[in-house]
This record gives C-alpha cells, sequence and structure tokens, in this order.
C-alpha cells in the first residue's frame, strides 16, 4: 500500500520560515483552515438543498492545496481539477466568490456558467478546475511553451489526482514538457482513492513519482499532509523550474476525509481507516498548528483566533452568496465566442 | 496571373502570419525538418526555429492541449493533426477544454488556436485515414469550422482563422493539395462566415464543400450543356455558417441539391436543408431537396470500392438532373 510510503523525514521549519516569513506561515495556517471551514459549510449546504450539482470537497488535502500554492509567485500560472474549493480559496483568498461560483449565483469568478469544478481567476494566473480527469495536463505544456517563448520569470504548476497519472494525457504531458525542459510542476494529489479505487488497485509501480524516471524528470514521493513537506518540495521543484532545469514530478500522499462526491457511500473503505486519518499525527492542520506552537510561531490563543475567523468568513460568504443576484439569462449567448 | 497549389498557398500563410506575429507558432508531428506529412510547413523550421515551429512526438492529444495552453497564454498557435483522422485522440482538448472554456469561465479568457485537419479519401489510404469530420466540430458551440476548397480560399482563410479569436477547425482536403489557383501575393483575408456563390444559375442550387466543390462547378458545366443551368455555392465557414445566401439561391432556383463527402447521416448535408426548409424559402421549393453524400461505410481502400463510397461527378450530375425534371 502506498501509505506506508510516507516520508517521516520532518522538514525543518526555518528554511519555510526564511521564504515565507512568520506572517506567511500563519496565513497559510489560515488558508488551511478557511478551506476546512469552507468545505465542511458546503457540505451542509448541499445536504440542505442550498447548492446542486455535484460536489466534491479538499477536507484532508489542506497541507497540500496550501503548501504547493505558497510556493508560486505572481506572475506564475497553475491548473486545479475536480477538486478544486482549496486550490481556489489558497490562491484567491476570497471565499466569497468561491461560494458564489458553487451556488452557481454572480459575484464569484464564472458569473453562474462554472459552477464548482470550472471556476477560474485566469488574471490572477489561477487558469481553472477541470471537469475531465488529466484535461489540465496537456494544456500546462502549452502555459510552458508561452513561457519559454516570451522568456518569461515564470512556471506552470498543475494539481491532478492519482486517477489522473493513468490517462494517457499524462504520458504525453510529461514526455512532451521534459523533451522541452518546460517550467512545468507537476502535483500529484494521491488522496488514495479515485472514485472507489483504491490506489494498489490501480498501480502496479511503487509509486506515482517512480513514473518521473520514464520521463527523464525527478520525481518525489513527499508525505502531503505535512505543510512544510510539501512546501520544500514544490518550492525547489519550481526554483529548478525557473532555472530552466525543466519539469518535476510531486507526489503527495494524502487522504480524501470525504467521499469522492456528494453520491459517495463509501462503501469500499471503513469507517476507522478514516478515522485514523483525523487524528493529530495525520490531519494536516493539526499537525501544522503543532508544528507552529513548538516553533514558538503561534500559541494556542492564537490558533483559536484563527479558526474563528475562518469561521466567520465563511458564514459571511455564505450570507453573500446567497444575497447575490442568480445570472440573468438573457446574458446566455455571451461568452460563446469571443 | 500568379497562380500557386493549395498546399504552397498554406505554406504563404503561414510564412506570413509568422513573419506579422512573433506569437504564432505551429505544433505537430513531422512539421520540422520532414515538412509536415503533406509538406505545407516545409521550411518553417528552418526560417522560423524550434521555439515556434514545434515538431512533437506522437502525442495527439499532448499537440491538442498544448495548442489550447498556448492559446489561452496569448499565443496563437497552429496545431497540424496530420491525418483529420487522428483529431479522435485529441478530441478531449479541443472540445471539452478548448471550445468550452470561454462560456465555462463567463468570458475571462478567449482561446485563438487553429487546428489544422488535413481530411478526406481517395488515396486508397482505408477506413483510418481517409475520415472527413467537419460536422463531428460544427456540432460544438464555441468552435468555427472552415472548409477551403481552392488554393485562393485556402490562403486567405487560413490568415482569417489565424486572426480569429476563437478555436478555428480548418479542414483540408488531401486531394486538394496539389490543386492550383490563383493566389496573390499580398496577406489578404478572406473572413470566417462569408458564403461564395461561385457560378450562378436559375435551375438548381448546388451546395457543396471540399473537394466536392470543384466536381460541383465540373457538373454545372456539363449540365449547362444540357440546358439546366445549377448556382454554385461554397460555405466555406460551416461554423457559423452564412446561410442566407443560400436560402435566397433557393428562392431563386426552387431547387436544392448539398454534397459533401462525409457521410450522410447526421453530416453537414441535414443542416443546410434543414435551414432552407425551416426558412422563407420553403414556399419556393419545387421538389424534395436531397443530398448527395458519402455511403453509410467506413472508407474503403481499394479503388473501386473507394470511389463506389464516395460521391462521384456523375452522381451529382444525376442527382441534379432527377431535381430539375422533378423525378424525385
Amino acid at each position: 500500500m502506498f501509505m506506508q510510503n510516507v516520508s517521516v523525514e520532518m522538514q525543518p521549519l526555518h528554511l519555510a520560515l526564511e521564504a515565507l516569513g512568520p506572517d506567511g506561515l500563519k496565513d497559510s495556517l489560515a488558508s488551511m483552515m478557511l478551506i476546512r471551514a469552507f468545505e465542511e459549510q458546503v457540505d451542509q449546504l448541499y445536504l440542505a438543498g442550498r447548492t446542486r450539482g455535484t460536489l466534491h470537497l479538499s477536507i484532508g488535502q489542506e497541507a497540500t492545496n496550501v503548501g504547493a500554492l505558497r510556493a508560486l509567485k505572481s506572475g506564475d500560472r497553475f491548473f486545479s481539477h475536480h477538486r478544486g474549493h482549496g486550490h481556489a480559496l489558497a490562491w484567491t483568498d476570497s471565499p466569497q466568490r468561491v461560494m458564489a461560483d458553487i451556488m452557481g449565483k454572480t459575484g464569484g469568478f464564472c458569473d453562474g456558467f462554472g459552477g464548482t469544478m470550472h471556476m477560474a481567476d485566469v488574471k490572477s494566473g489561477f487558469l481553472g478546475g477541470n471537469g475531465i480527469v488529466a484535461g489540465s495536463l496537456p494544456m500546462s505544456t502549452g502555459v510552458g511553451l508561452a513561457i519559454r517563448l516570451r522568456a518569461e520569470d515564470a512556471v506552470c504548476l498543475v494539481f491532478f489526482g492519482d486517477g489522473a497519472a493513468n490517462e494517457g494525457a499524462f504520458h504525453e504531458a510529461l514526455n512532451m514538457a521534459s523533451l522541452s525542459q518546460l517550467p512545468v510542476i507537476y502535483v500529484c494529489e494521491n488522496n488514495s482513492y479515485a472514485m472507489s479505487t483504491p490506489v494498489n488497485s490501480a498501480f502496479n509501480v511503487e509509486s506515482i513519482a517512480s513514473r518521473a524516471a520514464a520521463y527523464g524528470i525527478p520525481g518525489f514521493t513527499i508525505d502531503g499532509n505535512d505543510f512544510l513537506d510539501v512546501f520544500h518540495c514544490v518550492h525547489s521543484a519550481v526554483r529548478r523550474a525557473r532555472n530552466g532545469d525543466g519539469p518535476t514530478l510531486v507526489e503527495a500522499l494524502t487522504y480524501r476525509i470525504k467521499g469522492h462526491s456528494r453520491s459517495d457511500r463509501q462503501a469500499y473503505r471503513s469507517r476507522d481507516e478514516v478515522r485514523r486519518w483525523q487524528e493529530p499525527d495525520r490531519d494536516p492542520i493539526l499537525r501544522f498548528a503543532s508544528t507552529l506552537i513548538h516553533g514558538g510561531i503561534l500559541d494556542e490563543g492564537d490558533i483559536a483566533a484563527l479558526k474563528a475567523t475562518a469561521n466567520s468568513r465563511v458564514d459571511d460568504a455564505v450570507a453573500c452568496a446567497e444575497a447575490a443576484p442568480k445570472p440573468d439569462p438573457s446574458r446566455l449567448m455571451d461568452h460563446v465566442y469571443a | 496571373m500568379r497562380e500557386l497549389s493549395y498546399r504552397e498557398a498554406l505554406n504563404e500563410a503561414l510564412v506570413q502570419a509568422m513573419d506579422a506575429n512573433p506569437d504564432v507558432i505551429l505544433i505537430g508531428e513531422d512539421i520540422g525538418s520532414y515538412g509536415g506529412a503533406f509538406g505545407v510547413t516545409r521550411g518553417l523550421l528552418d526560417r522560423y526555429g524550434p521555439m515556434r515551429v514545434i515538431d512533437t512526438p506522437i502525442s495527439e492529444a499532448g499537440i491538442a492541449g498544448a495548442c489550447v495552453g498556448a492559446a489561452m497564454s496569448g499565443l496563437r498557435p497552429v496545431g497540424d493533426m496530420q491525418f483529420s483522422d487522428f483529431i479522435t485522440l485529441g478530441m478531449e482538448q479541443v472540445v471539452l477544454q478548448g471550445a468550452r472554456m470561454r462560456t465555462m469561465f463567463a468570458g475571462q479568457v478567449s482561446v485563438p488556436l487553429v487546428m489544422r485537419l488535413p481530411g478526406g479519401a481517395g488515396t486508397g489510404a482505408g477506413a483510418q485515414h481517409s475520415g472527413s469530420y467537419e460536422n463531428w466540430f460544427v456540432h460544438v458551440p464555441g468552435l468555427k469550422v472552415v472548409m477551403p476548397a481552392s488554393a485562393y480560399d485556402a490562403k486567405g482563410l487560413l490568415l482569417a482563422a489565424i486572426d480569429d479569436d476563437n478555436p478555428v477547425i480548418f479542414c483540408e482536403h488531401k486531394l486538394l493539395y496539389n490543386a492550383r489557383g490563383h493566389v496573390p501575393e499580398d496577406a489578404y483575408r478572406e473572413p470566417l462566415g462569408v458564403t461564395r456563390i461561385l457560378r450562378k444559375g436559375r435551375d438548381l442550387t448546388l451546395v457543396a464543400t471540399s473537394l466536392m466543390v470543384g466536381l460541383a462547378l465540373e457538373a454545372a458545366d456539363q449540365l449547362a450543356e444540357e440546358g439546366i443551368e445549377v448556382e454554385v455555392i461554397d460555405p466555406r465557414t460551416l461554423r457559423p455558417l452564412d446561410d442566407p445566401p443560400i436560402i435566397e439561391s433557393v428562392i431563386r432556383t426552387g431547387r436544392l441539391l448539398v454534397v459533401h463527402e462525409a457521410v450522410e447521416t447526421g453530416g453537414f448535408g441535414g443542416e443546410v436543408v434543414a435551414r432552407v426548409v425551416a426558412s422563407e424559402a420553403f414556399d419556393y421549393l419545387d421538389a424534395p431537396p436531397l443530398r448527395l453524400a458519402g455511403k453509410e461505410v467506413p472508407v474503403p481502400q481499394s479503388e473501386v470500392l473507394e470511389a463506389a463510397a464516395l460521391p462521384q461527378l456523375q452522381d451529382i450530375v444525376r442527382d441534379a438532373r432527377k431535381l430539375v425534371r422533378n423525378q424525385v
């Protein structure tokens, strides 16, 4: 089972401290808490019939969401996937807009045209979620080509899941990017299940990262529930990409606490297994909070205050999105053609 | 008058677009030193270098996706699918990503790519290298679909397609690459979405696409000797379809025949007929509109079988006569 490969080597806090500063670390934890509070609220809204469509929640994957994106800077680009609320929140810090999109309201990013799987904030570099598994991978090649042609100081990061690593598009994209040494960072959020299929039923290799060898690029399997591990690994990959040293495949081992989508009865796993991943030694938020307390950066009171802030921001976001007007049907055809 | 082949006209369009705009890049298989499977990109790698002429491994989804990603980053990529059939391997990137993205993201992004599809039968290449897929894309909001039938249009429409801010599927025909015609030297544009009437006639409206346009014009010549005056129309852009010239023509002639190489069921002819029948031209129809199209069979290899599967000159003449003589 892949999970046994989790790196247990602790990444030193001081490296992240140098790169992000104490405020950056505190903001990162706040962002993870915002994602958690947001997703728990959205889950309830869906059950209450206040959102429609489907829902893929990021709960349990907050360290990967935030840790990877904190390694980027302004001007960089990234693609998300179908489970993208966490990425959208981590990058834009705008729960109102993410909530408006999920509810199909105006005032979000996509004015009712996108929804949970198709958010984007293109000007900021967030190139969109995706409803197609591995759909973003080939596009990241094109973004990398554009960055290279224009000699921009930028990189493109692309998130995808373990399921996507078995799509043909994964192979084509990684091979092409490697051949051209494009500045692309592949972050595989291995959350242990592709819908109902556990990774050990879908791969006959030791790790997804080991596939990097097939493309002649570096590959790393990291603890995706450890903010510091994610940040350091992606940060190094970004540095290599910026230096013209080509792409990197990062496999972040994490765990999807909620079902695949709202219709998932989760017959493929036990409640005990899920509970195990919610314990303080595995939960990404509890772990990072504990690290920051032990590092003397925050105290228990700060943590409680961050949590309260996250909850109230989510409440505000819900109120704001519910009050926002629905899109005007007369605008239906506005965006089909440029 | 200066003449070029359809192949040379396309090459010249690429050169003029790439000279004028550093954002224009080419992505495809064997488009470098080989010059493309049909020679359209010959000389371009030497001229523009490997950063702009990106010769890829055999990875159609990778190529299509690279085009979408480059286009959403502000470049103007021209993808080469080598054979139109291979777009089936890149369909998801073109249709689910490129065509849908602008609407999904409420207009935040445009995707100015051109995907060149060398298509059509007649070379004996068999069922997997002979397809005409234009109507697969006509069915997709967000795409434009262009199908040039002459060297002149090949150049003018390709330049306009590269200028266009939307994803454009550019359907070429393999049997047209050597077809010569008048091609001015300047970088003229033939606007997308403009139907052209190639020959005026009072008795029958004959709408044809791609390779069938030449056959339609030949058929019109033959029929003229029998006193049948055929109006030949080439829509050139199938989506968006400029239908008023077709509807106005049928109002004048009272009869409609649509000819294309792709199979009839679900084909472009059905769209043309439906638009005419649902228009004011309905009251002017003197006969049921007809479609003449590829047979409902994967294109076979043998010369005789292949010919039997595709509309031929005599088929056009026969159907036109039937319509004009009220034998339908």
